[in-house]
């Protein structure tokens, strides 16, 4: 009851390992790619929710100017950023050729 | 600069929200819903982040996923049409090899988890606070400052990257080049 009532770095890294799971959940088993793509955003949320509890982690050490886990934080919302845009600009492009979003009919590349 | 107070409160409360706002994305048929579900999620990630004192984070994540990725979802879903893909199968054929495969990544969580916190004392919330008008200083020192900061070689390949998705996106979606 002690380690449930005292909130710590690990409850923040199991929150982070549910919100993972349920992306990779969201990436494996959905047949839209809007949602796969929203899936994969939660996923880069979980991976930022770690990097800031380490980061609390890391300044509880080394003082309150040391925020490398929030500056790998921004990094990585830059980077879904420019995912989103490019991975919707891809779906917009193949939803004008084949009229369907449905990843298991994205098969031109099979054989 | 107070201690926080009722954390516990605040943490599992908003943990609550997190977890049911991603279930919600995953299982919903309109994508609609699906997307309001994740606005609901990244703004109590948000509230987060503010637990851990890191207030420009939580305020990008706000400004960033709320008003800029998710517009962008929601643009894209108006453009595409939904009505017919909302009358059709919504989880692949391989659905059950894929949630053994998650379920397979969640043992593997719970195994490392319980192996390496045995013995080790991370940081407990309340123990210290710390001013919060600093932190936006600290992290432009961090990205700028040609003393203390390291990363003004990462911002600018950052700001590249950005550069290199937007060519990219205005090239898959134009219609002839």
């Amino acid at each position: 009851m002690d380690t449930l009532l005292h909130i710590s770095t690990l409850h923040y890294l199991v929150l982070g390992a549910a919100l993972f799971i349920l992306g990779v959940i969201g990436v494996l088993t959905r047949r839209n790619v809007v949602i796969i793509l929203m899936s994969i955003e939660l996923i880069l949320n979980a991976v930022n929710l770690n990097l800031v509890a380490f980061s609390r982690y890391w300044q509880s050490i080394h003082g309150p100017a040391a925020l490398h886990g929030q500056v790998f934080a921004i990094f990585v919302i830059t980077d879904a950023a420019a995912e989103a845009a490019v991975g919707l600009g891809i779906l917009i492009a193949f939803f004008r050729n084949k009229e369907t979003v449905n990843v298991d009919e994205v098969n031109l590349l099979k054989w | 600069m107070n201690p926080p107070v009722a954390t516990p409160f605040f943490f599992y409360g908003l943990s609550l929200i997190m977890i049911i706002g991603g279930i919600l994305v995953i299982t919903r048929k309109n994508a609609v819903h699906s997307a309001l579900a994740l606005i609901t999620t990244l703004l109590a990630q948000a509230a987060l982040y503010l637990m851990l004192y890191a207030p420009f984070v939580a305020g990008v994540q706000i400004i960033l996923y709320a008003g800029g990725i998710m517009v962008l979802f929601l643009f894209v879903i108006m453009l595409i049409s939904i009505e017919r893909n909302m009358r059709e199968r919504q989880f692949n054929k391989q659905w059950l090899v894929g949630l053994a495969a998650a379920a397979a990544l969640g043992a593997l969580f719970v195994a490392v988890y319980t192996k390496t916190s045995r013995g080790i004392t991370l940081f407990v919330e309340g123990r210290m606070s710390y001013v919060e008008n600093q932190n936006t200083q600290s992290i432009a020192d961090l990205l700028f400052d040609r003393r203390a900061g390291q990363y003004m070689f990462a911002f600018e390949i950052a700001s590249l990257l950005l550069l290199v998705a937007i060519i990219g996106a205005v090239v898959m979606a134009k219609k002839r080049i």
